[in-house]
């Protein structure tokens, strides 16, 4: 961690030291995505080819063929409806499987004990892999959006919403999937919360239907889940509709991330997962 | 002043193995010292806990003055490890590795650069900087791993088990590098299992074991301190049964060698004396065990109860 001097008295050589570390844990910070992206751009067949081939095949069954029995849903053709949900679960799978697989590969190969070893604190360490999730989330959406506007007209009413919300998701995201990483001591264990928790979550989210769809009980049920919040705010920048108050979505999602966050950092620092 | 001062250093494991039990050493800047032992007395534990990958159960250290309980960033950034097992990333360029590494304690990209060419080519391995890890011998993943932990020039240097499985001439090479970077001020603790290695290098010696220090002195002090010698003679002459050498015990190994055993003080001048007298010619002579390798066997034997050989 670093110290800030001023909060302990000034000293010349307390400044030295604290201008010092914030220098390693810049460079630090620099090296961790110059790492993540190089590293997530190398294998863009495992990571930018798979989720257009997915979002390809779910807006031609889905929104072209299935959609156009379905007709308009919340006032927008069902394709347009899907549109928001698919790049966001795009985003989500991404962010979560970027952090999750390089900060695991690191553990299992050991090449993690680079960054441990260093003086880098855990902060530096945390956001640099979560910057590396999100650049991948990002791309991912970009691309997915490229692959939507083939197959319906997008829309952008709130573009702030629509950037702030998606760039929160994949932070939460990528820190979920650090914490994951970090817990988990085989393959099996990385695998087993994108298979039984994100994809349930995610399909149940509200990516394919509107809320209203819904009896009143399942309503209640749907409102527990986050995802649910994420999606319809990322529906509202992009349609401006949305089943759920965006106040309360943006509340839900600073709290997750601020949550995983503070986990995340108090796991490290406990030595969870990386120290005997 | 001390690069090194370890005080009552315990470790307990979660599974009750109590892997140090109260050590304490010192290591002086611009040291070169060994840290020996057995499979299993500690020494990897000390190291880990130097680098934060083990966490103490009790005791103190500091590092060039820093407090590692306190000043855990300052103590990391005076050191460089080599680990006893191969942590590279399989995928990464070698140059890539030491890049990376360099960041990591905070050396601009560009210096980093220059610095990864500079300890490649003192490595050898500069033809192969564009070569994935996985790709190399396990010679090269040994010296690509002592290049990255000289990348960001550590004042110490802290080696295990080094040269585990690499060839006599890389071995060689690599002993020239880390006494040239010895001779430039940084500190090195080498834990190895080659004593001849631990005598031709260090000037200090530590002996671990069951998770205490059992031995910590100059190298010349400990060596002095071994009682017996055995010498393997090879003679020119073939004989049929061992030649008698007043005061010295002899043993026939085959027509051409005998061994002597020679106690401390007795020298072999008389060996070589009565040897002539007999008109037996010494072609060639070797000692049987490495000084060192005798001492570390009988301190370890003898502290477990075990019989001194």
């Amino acid at each position: 961690m670093i110290v800030n001097p001023l909060s302990e008295g000034f000293s010349p050589e307390k400044e030295h030291r604290f201008n010092s570390l914030l220098k390693v844990n810049l460079i630090g910070f620099y090296t961790i995505i110059y790492k993540e992206i190089r590293r997530l751009l190398r294998i863009w067949v495992q990571t930018m080819v798979p989720p257009v081939i997915t979002m390809t095949l779910y807006f031609v069954i889905f929104g072209s063929l299935i959609g156009q029995r379905i007709g308009q849903m919340e006032g927008v053709p069902y394709t347009t409806f899907i549109a928001p949900g698919l790049i966001m679960m795009s985003v989500i799978t991404n962010s979560f499987g970027n952090v999750v697989s390089s900060f695991f590969s690191g553990k299992m190969q050991q090449h993690l004990e680079e960054m441990l070893i260093s003086p880098l604190c855990f902060t530096t360490i945390v956001t640099g892999y979560v910057f590396g999730g999100v650049v991948r989330g990002l791309l991912v959406a970009v691309l997915v959006t490229g692959v939507a506007m083939f197959f319906t007209e997008l829309r952008l009413e709130h573009p702030l919403v629509t950037i702030s919300v998606v760039v929160l998701t994949a932070m939460v995201f990528s820190l979920a999937g650090l914490l994951n990483a970090i817990f988990a001591k085989n393959f099996d264990e990385i695998s087993m919360i994108p298979t039984f928790v994100l994809a349930p979550l995610t399909y149940l989210g509200g990516v394919f239907f509107s809320l209203s769809l819904l009896s009143p009980m399942w309503q209640k049920v749907a409102m527990i889940n986050p995802i649910l919040y994420m999606v319809n705010a990322f529906r509202y920048g992009m349609l401006g509709s949305s089943d759920i108050p965006i106040g309360l979505a943006y509340t839900i999602i600073l709290c997750a991330l601020i949550t995983f966050y503070a986990a995340a950092l108090f796991l490290l620092r406990r030595g969870t997962g990386i120290r005997s | 002043m001390n690069a090194l001062v370890i005080e009552n250093l315990r470790k307990v494991y979660r599974n009750g193995v109590e892997a140090l039990k109260g050590i304490d050493l010192t290591v002086k800047e611009g040291d070169f010292c060994a840290l020996l032992g057995p499979n299993g007395a500690g020494k990897t534990t000390v190291i880990g806990i130097l680098t934060s990958l083990v966490t103490k159960s009790a005791g103190r250290i500091r590092a060039f003055g820093y407090d590692l309980d306190r000043e855990i960033e300052a103590v990391k950034a005076c050191i460089g490890v080599v680990p006893q097992e191969v942590n590279l990333n399989m995928f990464e360029k070698n140059q890539n590795v030491l890049i990376n590494q360099a960041g990591y304690y905070g050396v601009p990209r560009r210096v980093a650069r220059v610095r990864a060419e500079k300890y490649l080519r003192a490595l050898h391995l500069w033809d192969r900087r564009d070569d994935v890890t996985r790709n190399l011998s396990g010679g090269m993943k040994r010296r690509l791993m002592i290049a990255r932990a000289l990348v960001h020039e550590p004042k110490l240097l802290i080696l295990d088990e080094p040269t585990a499985g690499v060839d006599i001439e890389i071995r060689r090479l690599m002993w020239n590098l880390l006494r040239k970077i010895n001779a430039e001020g940084t500190t090195i603790i080498l834990t190895t299992h080659y004593l001849e290695e631990a005598e031709s290098l260090c000037r200090n010696i530590a002996i671990i074991d069951e998770g205490k220090i059992i031995e910590n002195d100059l190298m010349v002090n400990v060596v002095r301190k071994l009682q017996r010698e055995v010498f393997v003679l090879s003679l020119e002459n073939t004989i049929d049964q061992a030649p008698a050498l007043d005061g010295y015990k002899v043993r026939l190994r085959n027509n051409h060698e005998i061994e002597v055993e020679v106690e401390k003080g007795q020298g072999l001048n008389n060996v070589f004396r009565a040897l002539s007298d007999q008109s037996l010619n010494v072609a060639s002579m070797r000692t049987k065990t490495n000084r060192l390798e005798e001492l570390f066997i009988r301190l370890v034997k003898s502290k477990s109860g075990g019989e001194s050989t």
